[in-house]
């Protein structure tokens, strides 16, 4: 009787006998490493928006303060984006023709508001609150990083839970003074965790109950 | 099988109604591959039963499907009973398992060479009633789509499972268990594919068969290493049919609950599913060995020790009744007390009542051999152990739960028609499974059936083909 099987069958069972540890072990790692990577928590992307607005001119090279333009970061949950009033507060005065500036005078003009794009978002499932975090020493480039630096706003960190968790379960590591909340050039002391631990205590942060469930998921 | 002993040992007086009529190791092949090669062969009831199966299963997919929908509020679990089919018919499920496992790994071990015929097809239930039970903790999680959360992984939440909760222990037991009961039945069914393979005259199924003997030709070499990998199998297997129920009753122990928080659960829960188990196997020996003409092989006297398991479990499942009974008046505690009284007295005290009587009162009829020996009888015993065992966990489950420590807070658990839809819809898929099994493997070991002859008859039985494998291979 005729072989049921060719030669090559001896290395198509060892091929799959090896594929078949392999691939599992692969796709695990591989898709632990592609929900880390840029293409999916958009790290480092620059995002376009209508106008294109630099943080490193207006925060860097004029001086303007965090709250001048994010106005409710202490009060409530959102930092607030500015109403054209504020742009045209500056703009009506200068560089009142550029062609960049087309979409601010048109928002002016109609009262509709700029659609500027998101670029730090959490999804609807958890409750985040920008006061309390600003009140308790975390400050703005934590988060957002140097947004100073930005040209093009961009997003810095992952925005994970594991990455909300690092600072939920050691908040001594990123907390500031209040004082230097809005300061995007301040850079932690060397002994940053004693003096974290000491300002942990000073405002009354309840590390233990920070990674309570019901703290974020609400 | 040769780990068991050797041909020329003698065996015992009973050992030779293991096998009846004029075999040998020709006739016992015929007639086991018989079954999956002569595909025009199956009687009409094969065909009643795949079709009602197939029907109960396309209900569950479709119950699966709005639940999926609509999410687990259709069906009637709510406060103060979180907890209802859905558990129950898990810890059910799984239970039957046990009996599968019990016969090929720990029969296995201990030479019971009565195992032999009824390993295969057992094995296959354990699989397919694990699979059945799979489904419960699934979809009762609400968000199948994401279960493997309960898995550690690297994942970007920075969580991991609650390693402190029975429940993720539950995760890791079903799953081993699952892994080493599909391993062990394909590693020996092995050399009866390659049977089928070298008989089968349709090319499709000689390519299909021989994809699954993975290269098998029977030399001294691969009976060595077979011998090997399933003793080791049976190793690993062993443990698990303590364990696995063990860990599944820890689900209620480990809470501190009236009714749930007990020592005796462990073993309790064990015996209870081995006794599941075998009211399962003979629920489904007794026809198919009657619709393919395999009285043979799966003998009265198969029928006889199984039911005497059953008799034996169930003593130690009607023990744990008596103790809880029992403890529920020592302890002096007030909550295990009223649990016990609202157990026989309460709104659901006529499931008590009956799970009593299923599993207590109507198996005593097995300390009888004239009744032993009644088929009919015995297919009625298992059946009403059946039912016995869904009711113990009905009690268990939302009879702890339904009166809470707080009085404001009782509750009645009712399930709704999409729990039942849910329940026989697995029932629906444990025999359209297991009525495929049938038709399309062996269901009973050929290798070990013919061995079986040798150790029985001995050399003098006169072979119509050599056997394929040798008998001096004794391991460890």
């Amino acid at each position: 009787m005729r072989q049921l099987f060719p030669p090559a069958s001896n290395t198509i069972a060892r091929v799959s006998l090896t594929l078949g540890l392999l691939l599992p072990a692969v796709a695990l790692l591989a898709g632990s490493a592609i929900s880390r990577a840029p293409y999916n928590t958009k790290v480092d992307i620059p995002l376009d928006q209508p106008v294109p607005f630099s943080h490193e001119h207006h925060v860097n090279e004029l001086g303007l303060d965090c709250q001048y333009c994010h106005t409710s970061v202490e009060k409530g949950p959102k930092a607030g984006l500015p109403p054209t009033h504020t742009c045209m507060g500056c703009h009506s005065q200068i560089w009142t023709n550029s062609p960049l500036l087309e979409p601010v005078r048109k928002s002016f003009q109609t009262g509709e508001p700029i659609k500027w794009n998101l670029v730090n978002s959490v999804p609807d499932f958890v409750y985040f609150d920008h006061s309390i975090h600003v009140k308790k020493g975390i400050g703005c480039t934590e988060c957002h990083g140097p947004v100073h630096e930005m040209q093009i706003t961009y997003k810095a960190k992952p925005f994970h839970m594991a990455w909300c968790l690092q600072c939920h379960r050691k908040p001594e590591e990123f907390i500031r003074p209040k004082e230097e909340v809005m300061n995007p050039h301040y850079s932690h002391p060397k002994n940053h965790v004693e003096v974290g631990r000491k300002l942990v205590d000073e405002y009354g942060i309840k590390v233990e109950q920070l990674t309570d469930c019901s703290i974020c998921h609400r | 099988m040769s780990h068991s002993s050797h041909a020329s040992q003698p065996t015992h007086g009973a050992d030779r109604e293991l096998l009846i009529g004029a075999h040998d190791y020709g006739t016992v092949t015929d007639r086991i591959a018989g079954v999956v090669l002569n595909q025009r062969g199956h009687p009409l009831p094969w065909f009643a039963v795949f079709a009602l199966a197939f029907l109960l299963l396309n209900g569950m997919m479709l119950t699966i499907t709005y639940l999926l929908y609509r999410g687990v509020g259709i069906w009637g679990i709510n406060q103060p009973a979180g907890w209802g089919f859905d558990i129950i018919n898990f810890v059910w499920w799984i239970g039957i398992g046990h009996a599968g496992t019990l016969i090929s790994a720990i029969l296995l071990l201990m030479r019971q060479q009565w195992r032999t015929s009824i390993n295969r097809f057992a094995e296959a239930m354990t699989l397919f009633a694990v699979a059945c039970a799979g489904l419960y903790p699934l979809l009762h999680t609400g968000r199948p789509w994401v279960a493997y959360w309960l898995f550690p992984y690297p994942n970007v939440m920075g969580m991991w499972p609650q390693f402190r909760s029975p429940l993720i222990w539950d995760v890791f037991a079903v799953s081993t268990y699952m892994t080493v009961s599909a391993l062990f039945w394909f590693v020996g069914l092995v050399p009866d594919l390659a049977t089928l393979r070298d008989r089968a005259r349709n090319k499709v199924a000689r390519i299909l068969f021989g994809i699954g003997a993975l290269g098998w030709r029977g030399s001294a070499r691969h009976w060595s290493r077979y011998e090997a990998a399933y003793l080791m199998l049976a190793g690993l297997s062993t443990p698990l049919v303590l364990s696995v129920h063990s860990i599944v009753s820890f689900d209620f122990a480990v809470s501190v609950l009236p009714g749930w928080h007990t020592t005796v659960f462990p073993p309790y829960f064990v015996a209870g599913a081995i006794y599941a188990g075998f009211a399962m196997v003979l629920t489904l020996a007794i026809p198919i060995r009657a619709w393919y003409g395999l009285k043979d092989f799966i003998t009265d006297k198969h029928l006889d020790w199984m039911a005497k398991i059953m008799l034996a479990t169930g003593l130690i499942v009607v023990y744990g009744y008596v103790m809880e009974m029992f403890f529920g008046w020592y302890s002096g505690n007030p909550y295990e007390g009223y649990l016990i009284k609202n157990r026989m007295t309460g709104p659901y005290a006529p499931l008590f009542w009956g799970l009593l009587i299923c599993n207590g009162v109507v198996p005593q009829v097995l300390w009888s051999p004239r009744w032993r020996a009644s088929v009919p009888v015995l297919f009625a015993v298992s059946l009403v152990v059946s039912v016995g065992m869904w009711l113990e966990r009905f009690i268990i489950i939302p009879v702890s739960l339904h009166r809470d420590f707080l009085p404001s807070s009782w509750g009645m658990y009712v399930p709704t028609l999409w729990d039942w839809g849910m329940f026989i819809g697995t029932l629906g898929l444990f025999f359209f499974l297991m009525f495929l099994f049938i038709r399309f493997l062996p269901m009973i070991s050929i290798f070990e059936m013919r061995d079986l002859v040798l150790r029985l008859r001995g050399h003098r039985s006169e072979s119509r083909e050599p056997i394929a494998k040798s008998t001096e291979v004794e391991p460890v």
